[in-house]
């Protein structure tokens, strides 16, 4: 198989906007299971809402587009039915962080056996640009048009505290880097996620000086600043530039997970 | 045993294979007698972070096609009713147990109550249809929770157990079957589309990881299960053959006990207050006073007033201000006189008697 063997090509053209970097994302996925040799039959897609919860529409294994912020809930229900089923699920920042935060932090908690891929586009983009857990300080969206004030979820850091197996973080600019932390992702028993920044040109690059598709992705490529580089920076005691961002593996462990299949 | 207890026991009976619930008094001896039990049976019990996450790991099991159920109380029903809506739109087979106390909010943890009757019905936004069943004794705790599994897989549908803390504390004698029958669901035959229904308004069910390669979604959906959220007709269709596979269904749904069908007055009662209407008619022996007892409350089985041809009042003990009255009076000429009762304790023969003076 290939991975373009796992669309539903049906449903194709997706909604995503010209320039969007979910597609890039779901393509980075089906490789990585494409990769792994994972039957489609075997594997479900789980998602809650926004632009990122689309993405199971455009797969062919079974799929349950659900409701905004419990698809790690729902998912936690089909995981323990059925372990022998790979669940993966797609969300978006604001799904995960804010209105699906408690059910982040104790599917992290439980350890359950899914991979988690988050769309962190720092924006909700399907209602049309409000801020989010993080946007970034200053930001303008369209509910923080003077420049957000809140601090920012740091959504990786967050799932190493509260407990996964696994926890990386990647753009949509590294594709290859992505893909490997994906596949990484869903060989490891227990929760994993992959923070994957990513590009919202219409609601968030249009109002913040990143115009351009490009304009973004080009942001992601050279403020994106390598974990063991960071390590690195911090063992000599030198600055750690403010406005980067740390990409890499942030754990990888094994501690007692559930719904792992026996 | 317990009526919590015999509930839990009558999930089991029904082949419940998942439970997801989140303490909350008066349900909790449910959720307490399925960890027990659930492992010992290659079952899945599990206590997630709230009833928001209980409901949507119950129809997130209920998609691998177990028997799955959670158990709540009024502030964790509020809680699922974001849910119990997606349950309905994607014809999800569950049983969500429901030990009512007084509300609103936080109100009466450890006292009984009949306040959730309308939002059983119409809690979620949108919309869509339901079943519930109201039981008033321990061995109804039992029945009345097979049959809860039986509706809701037959019909996809969520199904309510609408109990209260009189009833799921109470202790009685249960008879336990050797074995109970439970309808299964209808399998998804071969090219056929996964949200096509039939005569009956009801799609066959294409479980996860049989390779169907079905898409669930909560957004207004075509036959083939994907969003087609902007298309009005579809929409109209989708959203009333929700509601007519119940309304449709509820002479075959219909679970009631009729005493003395030629009395005037007549009391009609579900749940708790029952057990108080039996008293008062046993109190009084020479009168004919009539008796129409639900088991199944939604759909609402208006046929049944008909049982009573000579009825000139109906009255209608509830621990509430008068939920179900309201849906009965809109099917009746006869005259509808609530009996309310609110604080936690359920009538007394006594005041029921006196009600019934005073319809004289």
């Amino acid at each position: 198989m290939s991975f373009r063997d796992w669309y539903r090509v049906d449903r194709l053209p997706t909604i995503y906007c010209v320039g969007c970097g979910n597609g890039t994302v779901i393509n980075c996925t089906l490789h990585a299971v494409d990769t792994l040799g994972w039957k489609w039959e075997d594997t479900v897609f789980v998602s809650g809402i926004g632009c990122s919860s689309r993405a199971p529409g455009y797969i062919k294994t079974d799929s349950l587009h659900t409701t905004h912020g419990r698809a790690l809930a729902f998912a936690t229900g089909i995981k323990l039915a059925k372990s022998s089923l790979h669940v993966v699920v797609f969300t978006g920042d604001g799904d995960l962080a804010a209105i699906g935060g408690n059910h982040f932090i104790h599917a992290c908690r439980r350890n359950i056996d899914m991979t988690v891929i988050c769309m962190n586009n720092w924006i909700y983009g399907m209602t049309g640009g409000q801020g989010s857990p993080t946007t970034p300080r200053g930001a303008i969206t369209t509910t923080t048009p003077y420049g957000s004030g809140e601090g920012v979820f740091d959504l990786s850091a967050l799932a190493v505290a509260a407990g996964a197996n696994h926890v990386a973080r990647w753009t949509s600019y590294h594709v290859k880097e992505l893909t490997r932390a994906i596949q990484t992702g869903l060989e490891t028993p227990g929760f994993s996620l992959i923070e994957v920044l990513t590009q919202c040109p219409t609601a968030y690059g249009r109002r913040n000086k990143l115009r351009e598709v490009a304009d973004t992705v080009e942001y992601l490529k050279t403020h994106a600043l390598l974990l063991q580089k960071y390590n690195r920076l911090i063992a000599e005691g030198k600055p750690v530039p403010e406005d980067m961002f740390t990409v890499g593996e942030f754990v990888r462990r094994n501690r007692p997970a559930m719904g792992v299949p026996p | 045993m317990q009526g919590n207890t015999a509930c839990a026991e009558g999930a089991l009976a029904a082949g419940c294979g998942f439970f997801a619930g989140y303490p909350i008094t008066p349900s909790t001896e449910v959720a307490e007698h399925m960890a027990l039990k659930l492992p010992k049976r290659k079952g899945v019990f599990v206590q997630m972070e709230d009833e928001i996450a209980s409901i949507a790991a119950v129809i997130g099991a209920s998609w691998t096609g177990a028997r799955a159920m959670t158990a709540t109380s009024g502030p964790g029903f509020s809680l699922m009713m974001e849910n119990i809506g997606y349950a309905a739109m994607t014809e999800t087979p569950c049983v969500v147990v429901n030990i009512q106390r007084g509300g609103p909010s936080t109100g009466q943890p450890t006292l009984g109550a009949q306040g959730d009757m309308l939002q059983c019905r119409f809690g979620s936004h949108g919309d869509y249809g339901i079943i519930a069943l109201s039981p008033s004794s321990v061995q109804e705790m039992f029945e009345l929770t097979v049959k809860a599994f039986s509706l809701s897989e037959k019909y996809r549908v969520p199904a309510f157990l609408m109990g209260d803390e009189i009833i799921g504390h109470m202790r009685e004698r249960l008879t336990i079957p050797d074995s109970v029958e439970v309808a299964t669901r209808k399998k998804l035959e071969p090219g056929t589309l996964p949200f096509a229904a039939g005569e009956d308004g009801i799609p066959g069910f294409p479980a996860f990881g049989q390779g169907y390669g079905v898409h669930v979604t909560g957004l207004t959906h075509d036959e083939r299960g994907y969003p087609a959220a902007t298309n009005p007709r579809l929409h109209e269709r989708l959203v009333s053959r929700l509601v007519h596979k119940v309304e449709s269904a509820r002479k075959e749904m219909a679970d009631y006990i009729v005493t003395n069908p030629d009395a005037e007055q007549v009391f009609i009662s579900y749940g708790a207050p029952s057990r108080s209407v039996l008293q008062a008619l046993h109190d009084r022996p020479k009168e004919e006073i009539g008796h129409l007892k639900l088991r199944v409350v939604w759909p609402f089985p208006e046929f049944a007033l008909a049982e009573f041809p000579e009825a000139k009042s109906f009255l209608v003990p509830e621990m509430n201000l008068g939920q179900m009255a309201r849906e009965i009076e809109r099917h009746t000429n006869v005259p509808v006189i609530p009996v309310p009762k609110l604080g936690g304790d359920v009538h007394t023969p006594a005041e029921l008697t006196k009600a019934l003076e005073g319809t004289r």
